[in-house]
């Protein structure tokens, strides 16, 4: 490869080169590693949000990178502020045909809202999605599935803000609206349908476990948490609380641990957060040892089992079959997800609710201030 | 010069491959398999590869073994209808699982966890021949049968997963799945379960040898390899004449913290230390469910488990807000 008189050189020279290169390789690239880390900083900055105690490690970490970025669907919330009724102003109950949830809303506030949720839900097909390709004369037609199910949502919306204050403003008024789930889709991304039994061949526990699934959250654990808990009323529970062996009829076993497991693992991603945000993992199910949040996010598990088995199955029948599951044709259902999509709080606890006072109370006639 | 250029063993040296000596027992009969040379073997290990003396507790182990691999693996195939990219794709997350529970000791449906009673009864029988295979070959050397007891000291954990302690609780589905990922599911599930492990003093007695061992590993290990020049890696000849190697590694230790191991004692400690890391978490995984329930409330109560002082929520300790940079 060399010439000859270049190799001819090198015999008769010969000189360890490789001990400086190795000594003068790392010295640098230590050198170069140390000069970046101070001129440019750590790059994987974490900051940790303290949670419990201190000496038991309660705290959520996050990178300072993700905090400095806002939640990017905060920018589809705007401003829309409500228009005060005078007196004598006519309703749209009264106006138009067939308004059975919003009558009570005055014209300008009516329409303000219906514009609103066409932002929220269908930006592209615009009124049409529901109201169809007719004239305003055939708006109060109930033709399409699109319209019947998106009353049955704001009926669902305003109930969350009314009765389920205790989990949805448990900080601050923050309030939900359509946006709070469908940012701009028709259809929420973050919904969920039955997929057990996920495994072939198998019965029992053996087939609704050990595939990485979307409900499973890519772990092995059980795919039949969210229809168990969110859907069948099942008790969540782990532990036996006696010291000693004291298994009564029923008690959890390994089995529904596992399952659990599954279900605040869904929680944890879901939320962004880590088991202790609302335990003190070291005995997790000890009432003295869990924050706030626990009680925040209990109510949370309430509120879900309410939208799920009163609001979205119910509408099973009333759906097109693209709308359906993919394996059981069963109606798409909510949970913590799909409005908290990756944060604490959705939408970083931006209050949604303040422009609506008509989607914050199922009187039908909203406050105005 | 040329002494140390592979990884741990001295220089490799391949000449006639050694077929080990011909016995009363004629063991020179079952050794099968014609030796060769593997540099890469070299590195770290013996050059020479084989044969290997199978005998019959050999051939039931190994065939008991492979039935046990085979159900498990054709199992998991099954499961994701026998097709072979899905089974890759899922391979880490598919499982063998025992039975339910409503099934208790009895023999559960096949696909309800009776191949992993059958395929479990395989692996016992694969287990313990392949012990009886370390204690019978160690007989037939006339060596001591260390290696067999230390073995049957991870067997014990081993049983007491999977036979003893399920027995006592009355059904196989206490047992652990066949899995990558569903193990160790069920390994953090049955901490959580019986109200965290870590309050269980024989999980802390297990936990003890374990990271005991491995100290005691790292520091015999670096040791012997430090007094090598002097001859200290033939550690045998040096337990019975002991030599200058064995005296500045004595002198190093006593110098540095005051005790010195022997040169055979050493081995005993290791040996013991290891042995006891499954022997203790045996004991505290059979008490678990058996009788203790949950090891927390176990510990207040026998007052090792103490509270913190302080508030829960982080609304004590900042709001979400500061902690979003997003304070007004």
């Amino acid at each position: 490869m060399f010439p000859k008189w270049f190799d001819d050189w090198n015999k008769k020279n010969p000189k360890d080169i490789y001990g400086p290169a190795i000594l003068v390789g790392a010295v640098g690239g230590a050198i170069f590693v140390a000069a970046f880390l101070v001129t440019w900083g750590q790059p994987l900055a974490t900051d940790s949000m303290q949670t419990g105690p201190r000496g038991q490690g309660m705290s959520v970490p996050e990178f300072k990178a993700d905090l400095a970025t806002p939640d990017p669907a905060i920018a589809l919330v705007s401003e829309n502020e409500p228009l005060i009724p005078e007196a004598g102003e006519q309703l749209a109950g009264d106006i138009y045909e067939n308004v059975q949830v919003l009558g009570g809303l005055t014209d300008a506030n009516f329409n303000r809202l219906m514009a609103a949720m066409t932002e929220w839900v269908a930006p592209e097909q615009g009124c049409a999605y529901c109201h169809g390709d007719g004239d305003l004369e055939t708006y109060g037609e109930d033709n399409l599935y699109t319209k019947v199910v998106a009353r049955r949502m704001i009926e669902m919306t305003q109930n969350i803000n009314e009765n389920w204050d205790g989990h949805v403003n448990a900080n601050k008024q923050v309030g939900v609206t359509c946006m709070t789930c469908h940012r701009g889709q028709n259809v929420p991304s973050n919904i969920w349908f039955k997929i057990t039994p996920v495994n072939e061949s198998v019965a029992g526990w053996s087939a609704n476990q050990n595939r990485a699934t979307s409900i499973s959250q890519s772990t092995s654990l059980p795919s039949d948490a969210l229809e168990k808990y969110l859907l069948e009323y099942e008790t969540i529970a782990v532990h036996d609380l006696e010291s000693r062996v004291d298994n009564q009829p029923g008690d959890p076993l390994i089995q529904q641990t596992e399952r659990t497991f599954s279900l605040m693992n869904y929680f944890s991603n879901s939320l962004g957060v880590n088991c202790v945000f609302c335990h003190n993992s070291r005995a997790f199910y000890d009432p003295g040892q869990v924050t706030p949040q626990w009680g925040t996010a209990s109510l949370g598990i309430a509120m879900v089992q309410e939208l799920n088995n009163d609001y979205l199955v119910p509408l099973q029948d009333i759906y097109p079959e693209h709308r359906l599951g993919p394996i059981y044709a069963d109606a798409p259902k909510a949970a913590c997800k799909t409005c908290h999509q990756g944060y604490q709080q959705p939408l970083q606890g931006t209050n949604v609710i303040a422009d609506w006072p008509e989607l914050a109370t199922t009187s039908g006639t909203p406050v105005y201030e | 010069m040329a002494e140390y250029q592979n990884i741990f063993t001295q220089v490799q040296v391949q000449g006639p491959v050694e077929w080990g000596m011909e016995n009363e027992n004629n063991m020179m009969e079952e050794r099968i398999g014609k030796p060769f040379f593997s540099q890469l073997a070299g590195w770290i290990g013996n050059a020479q590869i084989g044969p290997v003396f199978l005998g019959w507790t050999g051939m039931i182990s190994l065939a008991t073994g492979l039935l046990w691999f085979n159900i498990v693996g054709l199992n998991m195939l099954a499961q994701v209808g026998w097709s072979i990219p899905e089974f890759l794709r899922q391979l880490f997350w598919l499982a063998l699982e025992p039975p339910g529970p409503e099934h208790g000791l009895s023999m559960p449906p096949l696909n309800d966890g009776g191949w992993y009673i059958i395929s479990s009864f395989f692996l016992l029988v694969s287990v313990m021949t392949w012990w009886l295979r370390s204690y019978l070959l160690a007989q037939q050397h006339k060596m001591g049968k260390h290696v067999a007891w230390a073995f049957a000291s991870a067997i014990w954990l081993f049983l007491v997963l999977g036979l003893f302690r399920p027995v006592l609780m009355g059904s196989w589905s206490e047992a652990v799945p066949y899995g990558i990922f569903p193990h160790l599911d069920w390994t953090t599930a049955f901490s959580i379960r019986y109200g965290n492990l870590y309050y269980n003093p024989f999980h802390c007695l297990s936990i003890v040898f374990l990271y005991g061992s491995v100290l005691l590993f790292a520091m015999h290990g670096a040791t012997i390899l430090a007094v090598t020049r002097f001859g200290g890696d033939r550690e045998l000849e040096q337990i019975y004449d002991r030599g200058t190697a064995s005296e500045r590694a004595a002198l190093f230790w006593r110098w540095t913290m005051g005790f010195n191991a022997t040169m055979e004692g050493i081995h005993r400690w290791a040996w013991w230390f290891a042995v006891l890391t499954p022997i203790t978490g045996g004991i505290g995984i059979l008490l678990t469910g058996t009788v203790v329930d949950n090891w927390f409330i176990w510990a207040q109560e026998h007052n090792f488990a103490p509270m913190y002082d302080g508030s829960y929520g982080y609304a004590d300790y900042g709001s979400y807000e500061a902690f979003i940079g997003q304070e007004n």
